[in-house]
């Protein structure tokens, strides 16, 4: 039995929202997966929310089409979820990553959310590239967080790409340190959250 | 976008893959095709389309001359004297850049010219907006240009190569528009096969332009001559020249199933040529589709069928020219259809797709209901769901529910 997982990346333009994604779907692609990464568009404006989408099964996909209702919700901006909803449409069961320095028990998240990673990716992007751009460091905490892509095939994934505005050993020590700096929470038990939403 | 292609793939010579976008496969298609000249001028949602081959001839993967003009009625014309100088050529445009466009690119069928152009459909103005919709495409489709939607950005990069074999055979002898949707195709990234140069090579064999018409100093000829009008030897002329095309057309038809029938044999993939019937054989209901919507109506239609409805689907591929006898095929296998177009038709209240597909349905002799779905417009998604109440409603038609008029599937987005 196949399953479909869908992924939303949330960011700001500007810091790499949409090539994360690419860079997603070619790991999971290296690792013998299927998969579709779709972003959502606008203008290109530095700063303005957006969204990207990818879509990953051991089956072809043929819908090529933007993702409503994600298992996964990666925030690779602090700021994004005070103005969008970063949650909507979610799964129950559902895993959230996020940049932030907070801790867990100082946030808030909606009942449906299962599992949460917490990574301080504006920091150590500061310390990397001297610029909060997060997507490299995001990617090491999706692939820590939700398990679905080992940090290996992440770092073959970045070494076949051309960067513009970093250099391949920063982008590579970026998502090994959002990797291993990583706390993963798991708030509660899928199996019960999914129980109480089918009742429901 | 940022190119996310491996270049030292390119210059291997075996058959391997890449992750890229729909407008990188184009590219990527346009290359394995050798054309000798390019002539761009970048417009959302093609703009990545003509980066990636400026960025190949810059880096030299691909040896052509990039002419880098003022806009696209000089792109056109420009690439009209390659044509003529017996070069093998290549453009990209969508919607106001194709209305720019428009007084050589309807010169263009006239003229004979095999050449390829992208159209990454673009929505229409106004109101302002630079989103996906197959609305420029659909403006254009009496100008005489061949159109073929793709529905993958496997088949973006194969049918790329395949329009070349087609535009220069002999029998066709006309340009060709491979159309692929804004957005959801141009930017969606996945895997593409990439075949091996020396293959394509072979399949596409030596460039044959319209040597009849090619400027030869040599042999001194008139080109484009003044013809037509009410005396003389002008009416019939004009109807030779006229018919010519429409004959070319019509070939079109034959070389295209030829074509793809070789491209699968060669490289093992099978793109239906004109009409893809989508478990259709036992269907009462069926959608009719086109372009990058199919894969999640395919979806829609399979979840249909694990409810016990016998719904199927048809999708057109080649839509100039019109595959007529595919159509009325696949069309008289079902009760009911409804039509999903991702543009309008201003003059009769319905997408243009349901218009023709009414005009194949006579062709049937019968007469069943359909509806017009209006979907996808200016970048709005058609999902699985939409999809889903398109089927619903489509199979109310045979309580009698009919809407007699257009669904607009994003209308309460």
């Amino acid at each position: 039995m196949h399953e479909t997982h869908e992924v939303r990346i949330h960011g700001r333009g500007g810091q790499g929202a949409v090539l994360a994604c690419s860079i997603l779907a070619h790991a999971l692609i290296d690792e013998g997966k299927h998969a579709v990464a779709i972003p959502s568009f606008g203008f290109e404006r530095r700063g303005a929310p957006v969204a990207a989408f990818l879509r990953f099964d051991s089956a072809p996909i043929r819908a090529m089409t933007n993702v409503y209702h994600p298992d996964c919700v990666v925030c690779i901006d602090p700021t994004v979820p005070r103005t969008v909803d970063i949650f909507a449409g979610m799964k129950p069961g559902g895993t959230v990553v996020l940049t932030t320095k907070e801790k867990l028990a100082d946030l808030k998240f909606p009942d449906f959310v299962a599992r949460i990673g917490l990574c301080d990716a504006v920091g150590i992007a500061l310390s990397i590239y001297r610029k909060p751009v997060t997507n490299a460091v995001m990617l090491g905490a999706f692939a820590r967080t939700s398990g679905l892509l080992t940090l290996a095939a992440l770092k073959e994934a970045l070494q076949q790409m051309d960067f513009r505005d970093a250099g391949l050993s920063e982008n590579l020590s970026a998502a090994e340190r959002g990797y291993n700096e990583t706390n993963v929470h798991d708030v509660h038990d899928v199996q019960k959250v999914a129980h109480a939403a089918a009742v429901a | 976008m940022s190119a996310v292609t491996e270049p030292s793939r390119l210059a291997t010579n075996k058959p391997s893959f890449v992750v890229c976008e729909g407008n990188e496969a184009a590219a990527i298609g346009v290359g394995l095709s050798r054309p000798d000249v390019v002539a761009v001028y970048p417009i959302t949602p093609q703009s990545s389309l003509v980066e990636h081959l400026s960025q190949m001839i810059a880096d030299g993967r691909l040896r052509a001359d990039l002419m880098n003009v003022e806009g696209e009625h000089a792109v056109m014309c420009g690439l009209q004297g390659v044509a003529l100088a017996g070069g093998r050529t290549f453009t990209a445009t969508c919607g106001p850049g194709l209305a720019f466009m428009f007084e050589p690119y309807v010169r263009t069928p006239g003229l004979r010219l095999p050449m390829v152009a992208s159209l990454v459909t673009r929505d229409l103005l106004s109101p302002q907006c630079v989103w996906g919709g197959q609305q420029d495409a659909m403006v254009v489709r009496d100008a005489g240009w061949i159109q073929m939607y793709c529905e993958t950005v496997q088949e973006i990069l194969d049918t790329t190569v395949m329009a070349y074999k087609i535009a220069e055979h002999r029998d066709v002898m006309l340009p060709i528009n491979v159309c692929h949707d804004g957005n959801y195709l141009s930017f969606g990234v996945t895997r593409v096969e990439v075949p091996d140069q020396q293959e394509v090579d072979d399949f596409l064999g030596p460039p044959n332009v319209n040597w009849h018409i090619a400027l030869d100093p040599s042999r001194p000829m008139g080109v484009d001559p003044l013809t037509g009008g009410a005396g003389g030897a002008g009416p019939r002329n004009f109807v030779r020249y006229r018919k010519g095309q429409v004959r070319g057309m019509q070939n079109a038809l034959r070389v295209i199933r030829e074509v793809h029938a070789a491209w699968g044999e060669k490289f093992g993939r099978y793109h239906a040529p004109l009409v893809e019937e989508y478990r259709l054989d036992d269907a009462d209901t069926a959608l009719v589709t086109i372009g990058s919507m199919t894969g999640a109506a395919k979806d829609a239609v399979d979840i249909a069928r694990d409810k016990g409805e016998a719904v199927g689907l048809i999708k057109i591929k080649t839509f100039r020219p019109f595959p007529l006898q595919a159509m009325v095929a696949a069309l008289a296998k079902v009760k009911r259809i409804g039509v999903v177009d991702r543009s309008v038709s201003f003059g009769w209240n319905c997408g243009p797709v349901y218009q023709e597909t009414l005009g194949a349905l006579y062709h049937t002799g019968k007469s069943i209901p359909v509806i017009s779905f209006i979907g996808g417009l200016a970048g709005a998604d058609i999902t699985v769901e939409h999809f889903a109440r398109a089927i619903a409603l489509t199979r109310e038609l045979q309580w009698g529910r009919d809407p007699n008029e257009p669904v607009w599937l994003n209308e309460n987005d």
